[in-house]
């Protein structure tokens, strides 16, 4: 038992006080859901006995959480959901696309802003309280069977708090060819609010079907967000996710993402992450099969106090599985970041393919990355490569280009983005590619100005 | 439209160049040789305005403006200095028509000119890849990234056609070109001359001017100019290698 100092003590203690009260409002059993209060139970219990993690765990030696410990914050009010309008959430949205979509206000679902549309027969897109609550067998064969809380407190405050996420169901055999977008919007007011988001996402046997994953804000203010999403890719589909942070430059924001894929499955996806203050997002997959193709990328753009922390493990438990990982960050300012790329090779896991590359921009002498590939190799048959870069801006390529007539920001502004490019450029959904590259531009403009 | 005075520059604080005199006129093709490390890149950079050399003595005239002064090398592009790179710079994730359109934009504004719409735009890359006899692949490629020596060649020139500068200095456009490209390249140079504009051509080979004619020769050495004169300066220096240049002493007078 490791001890823990007066102040990690008291938050961990706020927390459990609050576990006591949000237990009690829980539904009592008997009506078919005490396998809920269960896993919430034990959930509380690991997070009891994990307490928060401090920069002495190996996990968290350069991302300190000790502000999100300490956060006093309430969860919202669903009654402020209806605090928004359509137009208020129209630019968030994956616009000029009739997109399947469901929105969360402050955690809570937001059934006026959201489209299900018309969805391929067997197809379920619904609030995961509602799944729950009219007790889908999918929900109860999977729901916390992957994103382990054993070792990870976030995942055990998450899986004890949570009150509503996405569900989405693709039966086997279906193509949802509409992107499905999952919408988590925090309208941070005066009041901090601690939101737990819950997502499960089944995707049946030779299916296909496309994601995107959305934190947004419509205020500056601060508060905590906690989602988990955990990800069944079943035999020979084919699943494009995209996680999109761009929270309130004052929001904490610790998620994880927990993929497990089946034989031949092919699994892809890219992390946007230019909001928080202090955000860490842990992407875990489970290649679990032989025949797999596994895709984690990344693009991370921090600037002023940010923190960005992007840890991924690529688990190889069975022979042919192919693994690619691209993470490309810009930091400015007195930016932070962290990679940790941990990729795992199992003593059966022959033939494995695995890349790994993060390459990192200092736009600022005060912007700091660490940096750390993690392999753990016990099949001997096997291709493993990483590399991490750190690196300026190409002063022969600035004065190419200016040498050209191009001025010296618009030069700094083309390699700037072309260093995120080609993964910014992948994206298939193409309002969505415009929104992002629109973003990048207006946040290197904004951090040029305050650099001047 | 150009004129050089007993231009001295260092680099790291070595003197590299050591007192350049040079006047260029409209309508005049200059050729610098000389052999390896006397300063011709040198010079070509700082006319072209890298920062990392450091004029320290002399004084440049482009037409009538004191070239020294603009100390941004967008300045002396948008002014109408265009030099085409020994060894052009790879910029990965950059494409190229993004590239040629931003530089073409940033100098017609600069010369009051209206910014071209994408269909404009196309029609002028359509005209001048002919020109260079350029592959239109390139246009979905990043800038010099994975070009062969002789597509980067190729793509300087391209450049200097879609800019049409007054004044081109080529650095070693034909180092590193088969005799077929070298001939494209040189067609391209030879089609944009005007009487208004001027071109210095720098090589180590008198080979490309058997087919860009220059009407001077000028030889450096160490970073001076020790001697000038017409065409068949550069066969005489075919003829005898450059070891007789490094024994000349600097022309009486220049350089003081
Ligand atoms: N960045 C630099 N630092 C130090 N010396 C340099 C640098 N660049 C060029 N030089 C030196 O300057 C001299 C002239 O180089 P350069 O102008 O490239 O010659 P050329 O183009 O005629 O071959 C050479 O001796 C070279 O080594
Ligand atoms: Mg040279």
């Amino acid at each position: 038992m490791r001890t823990l100092t007066k102040t990690a003590t008291d938050a961990r203690d706020r927390y459990l006080d609050a576990f006591r009260t949000f237990e009690a409002m829980q539904p009592q059993n008997g009506d078919g859901i005490s396998w809920l209060r269960e896993l919430r139970t034990t959930a509380s219990r690991r997070f009891e006995e994990l307490g928060f993690p401090t920069t002495r765990d190996e996990e968290w030696k350069y991302t300190d959480i000790s502000p999100i410990a300490n956060l006093i914050g309430s969860p919202a009010d669903a009654a402020q959901v209806q605090g928004l309008s359509a137009s208020d959430v129209e630019p968030f949205t994956l616009q000029g696309l009739d997109a399947l979509r469901l929105v969360f206000v402050n955690g809570h679902y937001a059934e006026a802003l959201s489209s299900v549309g018309t969805l391929p027969k067997g197809v379920v897109l619904s609030s995961l309280a509602a799944a729950i609550r009219s007790d889908s067998p999918v929900v109860r064969s999977h729901l916390a069977q992957y994103a382990s809380f054993e070792n990870h407190t976030f995942v055990a405050l998450n899986t004890a708090f949570f009150q509503d996420g996405a569900f989405l169901y693709v039966p086997d055999n279906t193509v949802v060819e509409t992107p499905i977008q999952l919408l988590f919007i925090t309208t941070s007011g005066e009041t901090a609010t601690i939101a737990h988001p819950r997502n499960l996402i089944v995707a049946g046997a030779n299916s296909q079907v496309t994601l995107v994953e959305s934190y947004v804000s419509t205020g500056q203010g601060t508060y905590f967000n906690n989602p988990v999403t955990e990800v069944v890719v079943n035999k020979n589909a084919t699943f494009r996710h995209h996680k999109v942070q761009l929270e309130s430059e004052q929001a904490y924001h610790i998620a994880t993402m927990q993929v497990q894929q089946a034989r031949d499955c092919q699994f892809a996806s890219l992390a946007v992450s230019f909001g928080g203050s202090i955000a860490r997002y842990d992407a875990n997959a489970v290649m679990a099969d032989q025949g797999i193709e596994c895709t984690l990328n990344g693009v991370y753009l921090v600037a002023g106090q940010q923190h960005i922390d992007n840890h991924t493990v690529m688990d190889h438990a069975q022979p042919h599985c192919n693994s690619h990982e691209n993470y490309a960050g810009i930091l400015d300012g007195q930016a932070r970041g962290v990679f940790n790329g941990k990729i795992f090779v199992r003593e059966d896991a022959q033939k494995t393919d695995a890349k790994q590359s993060n390459r990192n921009l200092l736009l600022s002498p005060n912007a700091v990355i660490n940096t750390k590939p993690q392999l753990e190799i016990f099949a001997d048959d096997v291709k493993c490569t990483h590399g991490a870069t750190i690196g300026q801006l190409d002063e022969d390529a600035i004065f190419y280009l200016r040498a050209r007539g191009i001025d010296k920001e618009e030069a700094r502004d083309m390699l700037v983005h072309a260093f995120a490019s080609d993964l910014l450029t992948d994206i298939q959904i193409e309002p969505l590619r415009q929104q992002l590259e629109q973003e990048l531009h207006t946040r290197l403009a904004r951090n040029r100005q305050i650099r001047e | 439209m150009l004129e050089i005075r007993n231009l001295h520059a260092k680099v790291d604080n070595n003197e590299i160049l050591k007192g350049i005199d040079l006047q260029v006129n409209a309508g005049e093709v200059h050729a610098i040789m000389g052999p390896n490390g006397s300063g011709k890149s040198t010079l070509a950079q700082v006319l072209a305005g890298n920062g990392n050399y450091e004029v320290t003595e002399g004084e440049v005239t482009f037409q009538g403006q004191d070239l020294l002064a603009m100390e941004d090398p967008e300045q002396r592009a948008q002014a109408g200095i265009f030099m085409a790179f020994q060894y052009p710079v790879e910029i990965p994730g950059v494409n190229t028509q993004v590239f040629l359109r931003a530089a073409l934009n940033a100098v017609r504004k600069s010369r009051d000119e209206e910014e071209l719409d994408a269909a404009q735009f196309q029609a002028l890359l359509r005209q001048k890849m002919k020109l260079v006899e350029i592959d239109p692949s390139f246009r979905n490629r990043s800038v010099n990234e994975g070009f062969s020596g002789g597509e980067k060649k190729r793509f300087e020139i391209f450049q200097m056609a879609l800019l049409e500068p007054k004044l081109a200095i080529l650095d070693e456009t034909d180092s590193g070109l088969d005799i077929d490209a070298l001939r494209i390249v040189a067609n391209g140079v030879n089609a944009l001359k005007t009487p208004e504009n001027a071109t210095i051509v720098v090589t180590h080979y008198q080979r490309l001017l058997d087919y860009i004619v220059p009407d001077y020769v000028h030889v450096l050495s160490k970073g001076r100019i020790v001697k000038s004169g017409g065409k068949e300066l550069a066969l005489e220096l075919e003829a005898r290698g450059y070891d007789w240049i490094k024994e000349l002493e600097v022309p009486a007078g220049a350089g003081a």
